[in-house]
């Protein structure tokens, strides 16, 4: 595995990986962003995730064109947040025990319907080489950057730019506020938070599509290894706001892409140890973060676990 | 007589608005009964009652807030069906709730934007800034467009509301008690500028108020309701406060003595003393930096000062609510952090303001609520054990004592009005033997018997010994209170006075920040 490049191969492939692997952490983390600015909390993106892996792919397969798979996973994303959100719109439901079966419902009903699509290959997403001006073929595998990470780049611009200068930004954001305010406004706070959280879970499907479309690029049950989990804690990291997320997903792909890269360069003895960076990531920043003095700035107001 | 049901009236001038027989039942609980309400266009209308009386439900119907069960709502002259707050604002129709409605991550300038019934898709900050400096040029008061309103005081976040309702030109305006947060001076200034405009026939004013000096002074109508029914109505001019009294509280002994302070019991020892005391607001900026203040049993330390001046930052740091960022706190001579284990050795109790929100779990019931201090000690609980039975009839007993109305000790406390769920905590923290109490805005928002019930309460607490600190926005509440006045501006105590030697004159220029050299 030696190349001219020797140990400069590791920053160069955690890079490239970090472009790859972050682009569902993008997705799911923007989605999620957008579901608890309206002041609600999707522990099911996971499951969202999942099942949008498995729909993008069997389209793909079916259709032979990959773009289908994408949205066909976006909008089983968005049947399962619609299913989140009309169930939240009960009274006294707990938005994270909706969740957490949510997650297992996802994951469930995706590995029952995927079994015939393990096998075959579909279709992929195909990359744009931004690396042709170099030689090396790591360098140029590094920088093969698939569409959708520019997408979820311009997506999290819009986002960023939507909650401050848009009326629907807007009002998101005061639903998940201030519940109080909003319907003293005459907004339906469900309403809101049914769209949000479908448009989260929307974005999180296709975050889901990428997994089995491009990176690792097939489907079978043990294709997400908690992406939609971590993205969670990566909206608290990034507290709340579209442009650090975008900061963070890539922070998160360094570090599952850190086990891989040295390996790479024949460091294996720790490789299970690495591939847990992205794992102690989380828990380091969540602890590193949280302060006693305050409550965490920018959480919306109406997001809350005992509800 | 509805002639063209949903027509909209005029879209200028001051709007009438009736209620007809308007009935809401919450559950089994009927919280009015057969209310009718008459404010003619271009009038200033008061509506008077109790705490619980339904004021704030009876405008709530109004605002499409919750419908009523039964009765017909007038506006211009015509029978409207208002279902949504949407309804109300394309009427016309707006109000400012009694719990705030602002969003706290939000700027005042984004509050108001959004506030506007069409607001565009596309928000242009630029020309929206300019027509809000535009606007707040013609309005009495200064508001910070950048500020976000969590970082605001309670007296800051009415403002905030006031101007709202006059920034969405509003022709029927509704002010759940308005005027609780503010001083006397911007009371003034405030109603004074609703009448002019109800003057010139542009606005009808409907507000809800405890205040018969503001009914008399600015209404032109006045409505007066007991338990969800109307007790009476009638004009300004032909009533004086004895007859609202007796309408308000019904046969009971009206009209309790407003002089009947009785200086303390002279000195005790030093009870609570604070040294160099520095707390740091939201933001960690330096909000509190008291150099010294020593409360005596027996004595009430009132503090004055306009809202945002560091009062609350102060009281939430000596309860234990903030961190301090340095100085000491001393209770009965010991360092003194406000944990539960110090609260309860020193008999330490607090009555912060909005008790809702700092002194309540809000989903629990009124009887647990009740219980916090004191759940986790015998007669409450054994071992580990609470003791439910004893819980709940402490609870009744205490709810009896204190006048607390609620549907029963198991409702949960945020159902209560605000009024009440004051009394709730006031009950708790006076429950037992008291050495030193913390009280912010004690009667925020609570009518005059309240008041006078909930004094009474506090001067008993001193006369038994208690050394009682006292903040106040109410400069007549501390006068009446307090044997020493403190006032606090900008997060310093600029001046002290014991209440023989007071003057008015010079604690209002305190409060603005002027100082003689003299006084300190
Ligand atoms: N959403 C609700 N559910 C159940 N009961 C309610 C609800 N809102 C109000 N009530 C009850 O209706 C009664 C009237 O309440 P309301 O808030 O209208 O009183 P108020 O006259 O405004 O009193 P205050 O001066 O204390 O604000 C109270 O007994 C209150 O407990
Ligand atoms: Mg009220």
């Amino acid at each position: 595995m030696d190349s001219g490049l020797g140990w400069w191969g590791v920053p160069i492939a955690v890079l490239g990986g970090a472009l790859r692997v972050s682009t569902p952490f993008l997705f799911v983390s923007l989605g999620e962003c957008l579901t608890e600015k309206s002041g609600r909390i999707n522990l099911g993106l996971e499951g969202v995730l999942v099942m949008g892996a498995m729909s993008g792919y069997a389209i793909s397969y079916t259709t032979g064109n990959p773009w289908l798979g994408v949205l066909a996973a976006g909008f089983a994303g968005l049947l399962l947040g619609v299913l989140h959100a009309l169930v939240c719109n009960l009274p006294r439901v707990n938005d994270i025990a909706v969740g957490i079966g949510l997650m297992l419902f996802g994951t469930g009903v995706a590995f029952f319907l995927g079994k015939p699509y393990v096998q075959p290959k579909a279709p992929t997403l195909p990359a744009i080489p931004l690396g042709g001006w170099s030689d090396s073929p790591q360098i140029q595998a590094a920088l093969q950057i698939n569409v959708l990470f520019v997408l979820g780049l311009a997506l999290a611009l819009l986002l960023h730019w939507a909650f401050r200068n848009t009326r629907w930004g807007m009002v998101v954001r005061m639903a998940g506020d201030s519940a109080d305010a909003a319907k003293a406004m005459g907004y339906s706070v469900s309403g809101i938070r049914l769209a949000a959280t479908a448009g989260g879970s929307f974005l999180a499907g296709i975050g889901g599509a990428f997994l089995s479309l491009y990176y690792p690029g097939s489907w079978n049950e043990g294709l997400s290894s908690g992406q939609g989990l971590m993205a969670v804690a990566l909206v608290i990291f990034a507290r709340w706001r579209p442009l650090a997320c975008f900061w963070a997903a890539l922070l998160f792909g360094g570090a599952a892409a850190l086990g891989p890269a040295l390996q790479s360069v024949g460091i294996t003895s720790g490789y299970y140890l690495f591939n847990a960076t992205p794992y102690v990531l989380t828990l380091a920043i969540m602890v590193v973060t949280c302060s006693p003095k305050r409550t965490l700035s920018g959480a919306p107001g109406e997001l809350s676990v005992t509800r | 007589m509805t002639l063209l049901p949903g027509a909209i009236p005029p879209p200028h001038g001051a709007l009438e608005v009736q209620m007809v027989g308007i009935t809401k039942r919450f559950g089994a609980f009927t919280a009015l009964d057969d209310v009718s309400l008459h404010v003619r266009p271009g009038s200033f209308h008061a509506l008077l009652g109790e705490n619980g009386a339904g004021k704030s439900t009876l405008v709530k119907c109004l605002v499409g807030y919750h419908p009523p069960d039964q009765g017909q709502i007038l506006v211009g002259g015509r029978e409207h069906d208002i279902r949504t707050p949407h309804d109300a604002h394309a009427l016309g129709v707006g109000m400012v709730y009694q719990h705030f409605t602002l969003v706290p991550s939000m700027t005042v300038a984004e509050n108001l934007v959004m506030a506007r019934d069409a607001v565009p898709g596309i928000i242009r900050w630029r020309e929206e800034r300019e027509r809000l400096h535009a606007f707040l040029k013609t309005v009495p008061f200064k508001l910070e467009l950048d500020a976000p309103v969590s970082s605001l005081a309670a007296g800051e976040k009415q403002k905030v509301e006031i101007v709202k309702l006059l920034y969405l030109q509003r022709r029927f305006m509704i002010l759940d008690e308005p005027t609780s947060v503010l001083t006397p001076q911007e009371a003034n200034e405030m109603l004074g500028m609703l009448r002019d405009m109800v003057r010139e026939g542009r606005i009808s004013v409907l507000v809800i108020t405890h205040k018969f000096r503001e009914v008399m002074a600015f209404a032109d109508r006045v409505s007066v309701l007991r338990r969800g029914r109307l007790a009476g109505e009638g004009e300004v001019a032909d009533l004086d406060p004895e007859r609202l009294a007796e309408m308000m509280i019904g046969r009971r002994e009206a009209g309790a003595t407003p002089t009947r302070r009785i200086a303390g019991n002279g000195k005790g020892d030093v009870k609570l003393a604070i040294r160099g005391l520095t707390v740091n607001d939201d933001a960690g900026m330096k909000a509190v930096d008291v150099e010294r203040l020593e409360v005596h049993g027996g004595e009430i330390v009132g503090i004055a000062g306009v809202s945002g001046n560091g009062q609350r930052q102060l009281v939430e740091a000596l309860v234990g609510q903030r961190p301090r960022e340095g100085g000491e706190v001393h209770v009965h001579g010991e360092p003194f952090a406000a944990r539960r284990s110090e609260m309860r050795r020193h008999r330490v109790f607090a009555l912060p303001e909005e008790p809702l929100r700092n002194a309540c779990v809000p989903g629990l019931s009124v009887a647990e609520n009740m219980a916090l201090r004191r759940f986790d000690r015998a007669p409450l609980s054994r071992g580990s054990w609470v003791n439910w039975g004893t819980l709940r009839r402490e609870a009744v007993r205490l709810i009896g004592e204190y006048q607390v109305k609620t549907r029963g000790p198991l409702a949960p406390i945020r159902t209560l009005s605000g009024g009440n769920v004051q009394r709730a905590v006031l009950a708790r923290e006076l429950s037992e033997e008291v050495s030193v109490l913390i009280v912010a805005n004690p009667v925020f928002g609570l009518d005059f018997a309240a008041v006078a019930d909930i004094h009474d309460r506090i001067l008993a607490a001193r006369d038994r010994g208690a050394a009682v600190l006292l903040v106040s926005e109410d400069l007549d509440e501390l006068l009446e209170l307090s044997d020493r006045i403190v006032v606090m501006f900008d997060g310093h105590l600029v001046h002290e006075t014991p209440i023989d030697a007071v003057d008015t004159g010079v604690i209002g220029r305190a409060m603005a920040g002027h100082v003689s050299a003299s006084a300190h």
